[in-house]
Parts: C-alpha cells; structure tokens; sequence
C-alpha cells in the first residue's frame, strides 16, 4: 500500500532534501509551495499525512490548518508542523489549531522521519 | 483669515471667564459698544488694546488671535478616545483646551508618550512579533539553517546516492550556505542599527548623578544662602530624575544651612576633617557631615572626598566617585566595603583603612555610618540607610588592620575570602 505525504513549505532546497529522505523511506512525496491555494492541494491529493510550514506565501500555516480542522473529512489527517519560531505561543498557537506534532527549524532529518514514522503509525493504528 | 475671529474668540473667553461686556470693556478703558463690535468682528483688533484685553481674561494674546493649535485639540480627542473607563467631557474640549492651554498641553504630550512607550514596550517584550522584519530575518536565517542542515545530513549519510543526486545537494548546499552569509549578515545589520536608536538614557539615579558631576557636587547657590528652587534643573529629562535631584538639592539646603561654609572653612583650617569631631562641633548627625564634606567646592579640602549612600538591601542610592575607586554601581561589590559592615552595626561609627584588592590597586580611608531612615510606625523596624565618606590615601601601606575589599567576585583574586560568592576566574598566585 503506497504512503501518500503531502509537503508544503517554500524553501525549495527544505523541499527537496524532504522530498529525497521520505522517498528513500518509501513513501510518495507531493510538494506544494504556496499558501494562498494550499487548502485546495490538501483536498484534491488526499495524502496520508501532511507536512506544514509555518510561513508560507500568501495564506500562513496556521490559517491553512485551523480551515483543514473545520472540514469535516480532514479531522484526523495527520500535520507535521515546521515553524522558525519556537516561542512557546506559536505552539501553543497550533496545539490550538489542531496541529498533531510541532517542530522547529533547524531539525535535523533523523527528528523529521521520527516524527513521519510516529505520525503514521498512531493514523494507521486508529 | 484668521484675524477675522479674533472678537469671536474675545467673546467666548470672556464668557468662560464670567465676566460681562459692560466690566471688561470698563477694565481694559474702552466702551462697552465699541468691544461689542469688536467681538462680533466688526472692528479689527490689535497693539496694546488686544494685550489689554488678554491680561483682563488672563490668557495670552495669542490664543485670542490664532485660537488653540488643531493638533492640540485632536490630540486631546484621541487622548479622551483612549481612555478607558473614563468619560471625558468631549463638547466641552475647546472651551478646556482654552482655559487651560498649559494643563491641556501637558495632557496631550503625556498622551503621546504613552502611546509611543505601549509601542516600545510590546515590541521589546515580544520582538518577533512585532517586529516583523526580524521576524522575517529570523524565519530566512533559520530556513536556510534548516536546508543546509538537512542536505548535508543527506551527504554525510553513508548510504549511496546516486551521483545526479549527490551533486544537485552540492549545489543546492553552496546556494544556501551564500544565502545563509548574505540573510545573517543583514540580520547583524539590522539589529545594530535597532541598538543605536534606542533611548541612550539610564535610570534617573544615573541622570541625577549626571547632573551632579556636571556641577562638581557642589552648589554656590546654596552656599550663598539661596534656597534649592533656585538651581536649574535643566539636562535632567525624566520628572523621576527632576524630583531625585530636587529631594537632593533641598538636602543639601539644610546641610548648608547646618554646617555654614565660611564656619566650616574655620574648622577645617586646622587640619584634616574629623568627621566626628564636626558632628560634635555642629551639632549635626554624621551623614550630614559626610554628605556636607562630598558637597564643598573643590579646594576646600586637601584631598578629594567620596561619598556613597546604600539602602538595607545594599543598593547603591547615591555615588561620588574619588580617583582610583572601583565600586560596581549594580550589585556585585564587595561587602567588605565599610559601607556594608556599617549596615551589620547601625548607629556605630566606623574608621577603616581599606586596600582595594587587583589590578586596581589603591588605598582608601573610609568613614560609614548606618542610621534609621524615617520611622515606619510604632512597633515597627525601620529601614536603614548607610554612608561611606571615602578618601585616597597616597604612598600609605597596608598593615594587619586593613580591610581588604576586592572588586566582583569574578576578578577578585583574594584566596582566602569568606564571602566569597563565586570563584574567581584568575588563575591561582595572581
């Protein structure tokens, strides 16, 4: 069964060295860069698991995931959030928003593929 | 244009004032039908007889011929706007504004310093906020931090990659390790320059101890028998450092008036000060003698004459420093200052010869004294205050009597110390 990740996040060289890991890792990687439409990309991909930066163009992350968590069929859908502020208000911001897992730029790949990997087995698992 | 209101003005001020036509026409020698014209602006009015008329209604001339400044009335409406919990009396602004131009200036300028004080306090407390270009310096920074990280973590992966792969990582790595110099160069650039804007100005104690610097800590005025009102408060910004200054001063104008100059200079002849034996003598308590010696004009005294005052925490209120004194202004002295041990024996003089420890080596004769300052109520402790008048020694050698103060903790390089709060960074046998 094909692992579908949606990645949306501006920094083009972010997305690509995401887009190689999770490749490697098997699963198939979509990438998105702005937030003004991200809604509609989420919608029309239907990917198992979505990454969010925080920062976008256009719309920010966190506008995008507060209007997922109101759609009725993207209540569960897994979001990795990454954002360059790690101030406690911007996660809490988030927790708020519904967010499944935050994380702080800069991380390093191991923590990104933990926390697809956990991600991805707590939505399999329900 | 302008000119054409001013009897209009006249009327309303007169009206404000509760005078009648008949009486200011009488005070300022014209009749009342010919200020009637004048206030329907039907004679044009000016020279000593608009002079007149404002002093009758006790407001400057100006504000009879130009009105009240437009930016001072919108000023005082956005004030009244802000305001929270409080109705401000909005119909009634011009008529206040024209009463009270002084009162309503000062409003309007306290206005606009608490907005600008609330933009600074929210932007200082959370900058990436609002601040949204380092917020956006910050985000770029850390973007690129991010990628880097990532791709050369790709790299350093000892699984292969295939050669297409591993040399577009190269590039991209390159391509953001340029943006990294050139983002965090900016962002050095930036905040440097958000630095130098900034408010220069210390705490008013360091201001009010500006000022008394700039005047040698020492007042003629007062010497002279003129009250302390009499002294320009001028270079001094903040009201907190003004009314600092002022308690200062007026001090100084019962010390003065206590311990008069041309007495005191009588006494002094006869050599070196003793401060006890000028208490006795004055009949005064030891720190207005101590405050008194730090305040005379310079070639009264022989050697130059410090003086420090600290309250029951130990923090500094008041510092004249002497040549070759190291004394942390926050926190951090040495408490064996005799400053300190005074506050550990109130109302007991205490002499000590004190050698200041490390690079700064020099010795010093203090004189502490630690008194009540105010009683607080019955049954109740006061809180202490404590002053050290501290003199230079030259060419004097420590004995076993000798303090021995250090400078912070951190560069002291006294080994044995009791008190000790933190090691010393020294290396041993400094």
């Amino acid at each position: 069964m094909s692992r579908k990740v949606l990645l949306i996040e501006d920094e083009p060289n972010i997305a690509e060295a995401i887009r190689f890991l999770l490749t490697r890792e098997g699963w198939q990687v979509e990438t998105h860069g702005d937030g003004a439409d991200a809604l509609q990309v989420i919608q029309g991909a239907q990917p198992d698991l979505v990454i969010l930066d925080v920062m976008l163009p256009g719309k920010s992350g966190m506008d995008i995931l507060r209007d997922l968590r109101a759609l009725d069929d993207m209540k569960d859908l897994p979001v990795l959030m990454l954002t360059a502020r790690g101030q406690s208000r911007d996660r809490e911001m988030a927790e708020n928003a519904g967010v499944s897992r935050f994380m702080t730029k800069p991380f390093s790949n191991a923590e990104v593929l933990t926390a697809v990997r956990d991600l991805h087995a707590q939505a399999t698992q329900l | 244009m302008r000119d054409l209101l001013t009897g209009s003005r006249i009327r309303e001020r007169r009206q404000i004032a509760g005078l009648r036509q008949a009486e200011l026409a009488r005070q300022v020698g014209i009749s009342a039908s010919y200020l009637n014209l004048i206030e329907h602006n039907r004679r044009r009015i000016g020279g000593k007889l608009l002079v007149d008329i404002a002093g009758a209604l006790a407001v400057e001339p100006s504000v009879l011929t130009q009105g009240i400044e437009a930016t001072l009335i919108s000023a005082l409406r956005e004030a009244a706007a802000d305001a929270v919990g409080q109705q401000a009396e909005i119909e009634t602004l011009e008529e206040f504004a024209g009463r009270f131009p002084g009162w309503s200036g000062v409003l309007a300028q306290m206005h606009r310093r608490v907005v600008s004080l609330e933009r600074t306090v929210a932007t200082l407390s959370d900058r990436l906020t609002h601040d949204p270009h380092l917020a956006a310096s910050m985000h770029e920074v850390l973007s690129t931090a991010a990628a880097i990280r990532s791709t050369a973590a790709i790299l350093a992966d000892p699984q292969d990659i295939d050669a297409e792969w591993q040399d577009r990582f190269h590039q991209n790595l390159h391509q953001d390790a340029e943006r990294l110099a050139d983002s965090s160069k900016a962002l050095v650039t930036y905040l440097d320059e958000s630095d130098t804007a900034k408010d220069p100005r210390g705490a008013p104690l360091e201001e009010v101890e500006v000022f008394l610097e700039a005047r040698g800590y020492s007042f003629p005025e007062l010497d002279a028998g003129q009250g302390a009102d009499v002294i320009d408060l001028g270079g001094l910004n903040t009201s907190a450092a003004r009314n600092l200054a002022g308690e200062w001063l007026r001090q100084s104008e019962a010390d003065a008036k206590a311990m008069p100059l041309d007495a005191l200079k009588t006494t002094l002849a006869d050599g070196d000060p003793n401060p006890l034996e000028l208490a006795r003598r004055f009949s005064v308590d030891l720190p207005t003698v101590f405050r008194r010696l730090a305040g005379l004009p310079e070639g009264v005294l022989s050697r130059p004459v410090g003086l420090v005052i600290c309250d029951g925490s130990g923090s500094i209120l008041f510092l004249k420093p002497v040549p070759g004194l190291s004394l942390p202004r926050h926190g951090e002295a040495c408490p064996h200052w005799p400053l300190f041990s005074a506050l550990n024996r109130p109302l007991v003089p205490i002499r000590r010869q004190v050698a200041q420890q490390g690079r700064a080596a020099a010795m010093f004769e203090c004189h502490a004294y630690a008194w009540p300052h105010g009683v607080s109520g019955y049954e109740q402790e006061p809180s202490y205050r404590a002053a050290m008048l501290i003199r230079p020694l030259v060419d004097a050698e420590p004995n076993a009597e000798t303090t021995r103060v250090g400078p912070s903790c951190r560069i002291c390089p006294s080994g044995d110390c009791g008190s000790r709060r933190e090691p010393s960074i020294l290396s041993e046998g400094f």
